[in-house]
Parts: C-alpha cells; sequence; structure tokens
C-alpha cells in the first residue's frame, strides 16, 4: 500500500517533469483560471463595500415642529426602532443641530453673525431613520404618513428625495444581481477552459494508458500519477495566482481608495492573504484533480 | 490451459467487414511451445489481442486458466494479464520512461518491492544485452533494442505464459537465435510459450507444435510442424 502510493507520487512528480512544457503551459491556464476566481472575489468585496457605503448614506429625516416636546419625540423614536423595516434610528436635538450647523458654516462669517443676532435656535430636532434594506424606505414614509403622530411633523425628508432614493435603490439591486452573475458565468467559464487543457495534456498520454493496461497495470496505479499531476498544477497556479495579484493590488489600491475610501484593498488583502492562499489552493487542487480524473477514466477502457 | 472455443472476430468499420479470425478452436496446454505462422494479415496479433482482452471476440469463448476471458469486467483484466507477457509487434513501450522504468514498470504494478526492482531489472537488461542502455528513452532506442527492451519486460514477472508476436522481426540472425535460445529456455523453466512469426527457419529449427494460420482460418495443426504455406 505504502509502496504503491509512493511510486505512484513518483511517477506524478516525474511525469510533471519530463513533460515540462505541457506542464508549464498546463500551469499558465489555470493560473488564468485562479486569477479570474481571484479578481472575483475581489470585485465582490468591492462592490460590496462600495454599496454598503452608498447605503449609510441613504436616510429619511423627520423633522419635528418646534413645539414638539422633547420625550415625546423620545418617544415616537421608540416606536419607530421597534418597527422591522428599521435599522437605526437617530435623535438629534435642536441644540445638537445648531451645533452641527454652526460648526459646518463656522467659515462663513455672515451666517455666524446672523446666527448671533437670533434670539431663539431655528433649527428643528429630528429623527434620522435608516432602514434595513433601501427598498423598505417607500414603506417607512408611507408608514409616517398614516401615523397618529403626524401632526407633530414639520417635514419628511423622503417626499423630496424620494425619486433618488428609489433610483439609488434599484441601482443597488441590478449592481448586486448582476454582480453574482457575472461571478457564475466566468468562474464557470476558467473551469472550462481548465478542465479542456487538462484533457488535452492527457490526451497525449492515451497511448501510454492503454499499454499500462494492457501490460496489467490496475486503474489505480495508472490513474494515480495523473491525479498527482493534476494537484501539482492546482497548487503551484495558486500559489502564483496569489504572488502575482500582490505587485498589482498594492499598485491599484491607491485608486481605489479614491473611489471607496472605506476601503483599503492592500491592507485588506495582506490580512486575509492566508485565507485567499487556501481559498484558491483548494480551487485550484480540486478542479486539477477532478480534470484529470474524468480525463483519464475515458482511456482505461481497454 | 488456454482454450479458443469456435471463436470468431470480425472487424466492422462504416461499410467495411473483415474476418479477422473465422471459427477457430484450439488448446494449448501448460509448459507446451507452441508457434502461430500465418501470411501476413492472417490473423496471427488478432488472437493474442483476444488473449489478453484487448479486442473481443465477435462469436466463441476464450478461457485462461479459471478466467473466462469475454466475460472479466474492466477491473479484473489486469489480473488476467498479469499472468501473461507479451512481447507486442509494435513494442508498445512507455515513451515517457527509460528502458530501465519500463521494465521496472511490470514489477511496480504487481506490487513487488524495490529490493526486487532492483535486484531483477538489471539481470533482465544483462539478459537481453541491454545493460548500457538503461537510461535511454524508447526514442532513443534502435528497432531491435526497442525489441528487446519488450522482452525484458514480458520475462521479468515470471508469466505462466509468455506471448511473443513476431519477436525478432528486426533483429539481425545472431540476435534472433539468441532470443529464440532465450525463449526456450524460459519454456524448460515452465513457461508457456506462444510465438507468432513468419521466420521459416525459426519454425523449421525448432520442431514443436506449430498452429496455421490463413485468413483467420485455422488450415494446420501440427505436433511437430514445418512452415508450409499453401
Ligand atoms: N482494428 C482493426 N480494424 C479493422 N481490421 C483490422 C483491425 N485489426 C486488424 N484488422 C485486420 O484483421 C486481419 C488480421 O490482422 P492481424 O493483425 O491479426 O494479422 P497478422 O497475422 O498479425 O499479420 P502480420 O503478420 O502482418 O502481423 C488483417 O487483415 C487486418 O487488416
Ligand atoms: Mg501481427
Amino acid at each position: 500500500m505504502f509502496t504503491a502510493l509512493s511510486r505512484i507520487i513518483r511517477y506524478g512528480l516525474l511525469g510533471f517533469w519530463r513533460n515540462g512544457w505541457l506542464s508549464t503551459a498546463t500551469i499558465s491556464i489555470i493560473l488564468i483560471a485562479l486569477f479570474v476566481f481571484e479578481s472575483l472575489i475581489i470585485f465582490q468585496i468591492l462592490t460590496q463595500t462600495a454599496l454598503d457605503a452608498i447605503q449609510n448614506k441613504i436616510d429619511i429625516s423627520v423633522y419635528f415642529k418646534s413645539d414638539a416636546p422633547e420625550d415625546e419625540i423620545l418617544k415616537i423614536k421608540q416606536v419607530l426602532s421597534g418597527l422591522e423595516e428599521v435599522k437605526s434610528v437617530e435623535y438629534v436635538s435642536k441644540d445638537q443641530a445648531l451645533e452641527a450647523f454652526q460648526s459646518r458654516h463656522k467659515d462663513d462669517e455672515a451666517i455666524t453673525e446672523s446666527l448671533k443676532e437670533l434670539e431663539e435656535n431655528p433649527l428643528l430636532a429630528s429623527l434620522d431613520i435608516k432602514a434595513q434594506d433601501p427598498k423598505k424606505y417607500a414603506a417607512i414614509a408611507e408608514y409616517l404618513d398614516k401615523s397618529s403622530f403626524k401632526d407633530r411633523f414639520q417635514k419628511v425628508s423622503y417626499t423630496q428625495n424620494a425619486v433618488v432614493i428609489e433610483r439609488l435603490s434599484k441601482v443597488i439591486d441590478t449592481a448586486e444581481k448582476g454582480g453574482v452573475t457575472l461571478i457564475v458565468v466566468l468562474a464557470l467559464l476558467a473551469v472550462l477552459v481548465t478542465f479542456n487543457t487538462i484533457r488535452l495534456a492527457i490526451y497525449s498520454s492515451r497511448e501510454e494508458i492503454g499499454i499500462m493496461r494492457l501490460v496489467g497495470a490496475s486503474n489505480t496505479f495508472i490513474r494515480g500519477p495523473y491525479l498527482v499531476e493534476g494537484i501539482i498544477y492546482g497548487a503551484i497556479g495558486a500559489f502564483l495566482s496569489v504572488l502575482f495579484a500582490l505587485p498589482i493590488i498594492y499598485i491599484t489600491s491607491p485608486y481605489i481608495k479614491i473611489f471607496i475610501p472605506e476601503m483599503n484593498l492592500w491592507s485588506y488583502f495582506l490580512n486575509r492573504i492566508f485565507f485567499i492562499f487556501l481559498y484558491q489552493l483548494l480551487f485550484g487542487v480540486t478542479l486539477g484533480i477532478i480534470s484529470s480524473a474524468i480525463a483519464v477514466r475515458k482511456y482505461l477502457k481497454i | 490451459m488456454i482454450i479458443f472455443q469456435n471463436v470468431s472476430k470480425i472487424y466492422q468499420n462504416n461499410s467495411h467487414t473483415m474476418v479477422a479470425l473465422d471459427d477457430a478452436s484450439f488448446t494449448i496446454n501448460p509448459k507446451e511451445f507452441v508457434s502461430l505462422v500465418g501470411k501476413s494479415g492472417a490473423g496471427k496479433s488478432t488472437i493474442i489481442k483476444l488473449l489478453i482482452g484487448e479486442e473481443k471476440p465477435s462469436k466463441g469463448r476464450i478461457v485462461f486458466g479459471s478466467y473466462d476471458v469475454n466475460k472479466l469486467k474492466l477491473k479484473e483484466l489486469p489480473f488476467l494479464r498479469r499472468h501473461i507477457g507479451v512481447i507486442f509487434q509494435d513494442f508498445r513501450l512507455l515513451s515517457n520512461k527509460n528502458a530501465y522504468e519500463n521494465v521496472a514498470f511490470a514489477l511496480e504494478m504487481a506490487g513487488r518491492p524495490q529490493s526486487d526492482i532492483e535486484e531483477f531489472v538489471p539481470q533482465a537488461l544483462e539478459l537481453v544485452g541491454l545493460k548500457n542502455k538503461a537510461t535511454n528513452f524508447p526514442r532513443e532506442l534502435s528497432g531491435g533494442e526497442k525489441q528487446r527492451v519488450a522482452i525484458a519486460r514480458a520475462m521479468i514477472n515470471h508469466p505462466d505464459v509468455i506471448v511473443a508476436d513476431e519477436p525478432t522481426g528486426n533483429l539481425d540472425p545472431a540476435n534472433t537465435w539468441e532470443i529464440i535460445r532465450l525463449l526456450l529456455e524460459i519454456n524448460k523453466l515452465g513457461t508457456t510459450i506462444i510465438l507468432a512469426t513468419h521466420n521459416k527457419d525459426i519454425i523449421n529449427q525448432l520442431g514443436s507444435r506449430v498452429i496455421s494460420l490463413d485468413n483467420g482460418k485455422i488450415i494446420r495443426d501440427e505436433e511437430k510442424g514445418k512452415y508450409i504455406l499453401t
């Protein structure tokens, strides 16, 4: 058993080494497939981060009439927080609103001056509501419109921004669906190309496989070395795909930060490099073994 | 014991049908030395292919010892084949392995220990006069050298039967007789030998059983045969 295994491994390594050119070509193809796979993972992470960032910027603000008592506003906040569609509700009091307004306009002399002349705080208290899902804003707005405490509201920001929010939520939805479709299609393509390459490599050994059968070798003994070669292809491909990704990510990371400030791709990648490698290894080796096994099967029927 | 019982083989491709073996029946007992003779295309190699299950008969039954050859599953065929060492007419060496590895392969696949390989493979190569070509790949060997590697591979596992399909076709007279003497030697030790050949001198010299084929039919089966072409 152990002798057979060590022979299989030795023949696998030997075959890999002796068919150097073919092995190199096969690894190149697997490398490309794994690269596609890797890019898809990164692309998915980037779009998800970008979409999350956009979603975080959408909210509905309810402004209360200046005579609305604070404890009532807080009660309404309680009620709203309890709603299924609502992710968070933040209370901004009149004073906080004024502070925020002042700090935003502290370089503007005219505004600062005119504020000082007012005796009363002109700003309104508000509740900033974020939904679990951008599609839910319409429902929340409707709920507010029908609620018993509606006459306390001065205005609801959604009514003004409804069109923009709806459009954004549609964009986010399409981007997520499209991303998944793209990933599935490209990953499938990568798998097919790899499978065909390995099949071609083994096609060139079909006569040898037949001869081994005719002199009495068992299928396990014949198949083994090709599976070992498949494993080597996958492992080297995985290693190179991570190695080659490093400089590319290092270079593009600052540009990505311009578009998605929340994302530092370089440190994200470095922090997870071990898992990404394991992921690629698993994918590459599985692909190599399965492709080899299927390709050899055909020639064992003699 | 090898039994062919009314065996026919008909090759069929597209519109073309070719009767390669026509209702052949014979029995070969253990330790026999049997020659298969006949013109090119008479069906000698076909008999060998049927015996090792490389081709399926269109009709008839083939028995090898306890194996019913055409009933064997793909998984079981290796066990039959390990009892038969074949020297193929077209050598069939593994092109990715050198001479040493080609011979060693027959022992390795049978699960023999490394010590056996290190002992027997050089011996076998020495016997066929290829000790100094051990690391040559088939593409680096002459026709006769390839043939001798094939011979070494067929013998090394001490199979019950050695089938030699025109094993001297690429050899000079001196080497030819060397190989025939080797086969006789192995036969004396108890191995059945089946020799397919065109070589009239060899047959006449051997004076052992000869099965003559013509157009896929067995036309003669004589205990002390001569090479006669009709
Ligand atoms: N795969 C095949 N398809 C069709 N016809 C075949 C096939 N293999 C062999 N034949 C035909 O079967 C006949 C017998 O072939 P076989 O190889 O047994 O001849 P042989 O006696 O070994 O000849 P030689 O002495 O030239 O080796 C030949 O006419 C050959 O053309
Ligand atoms: Mg022949």
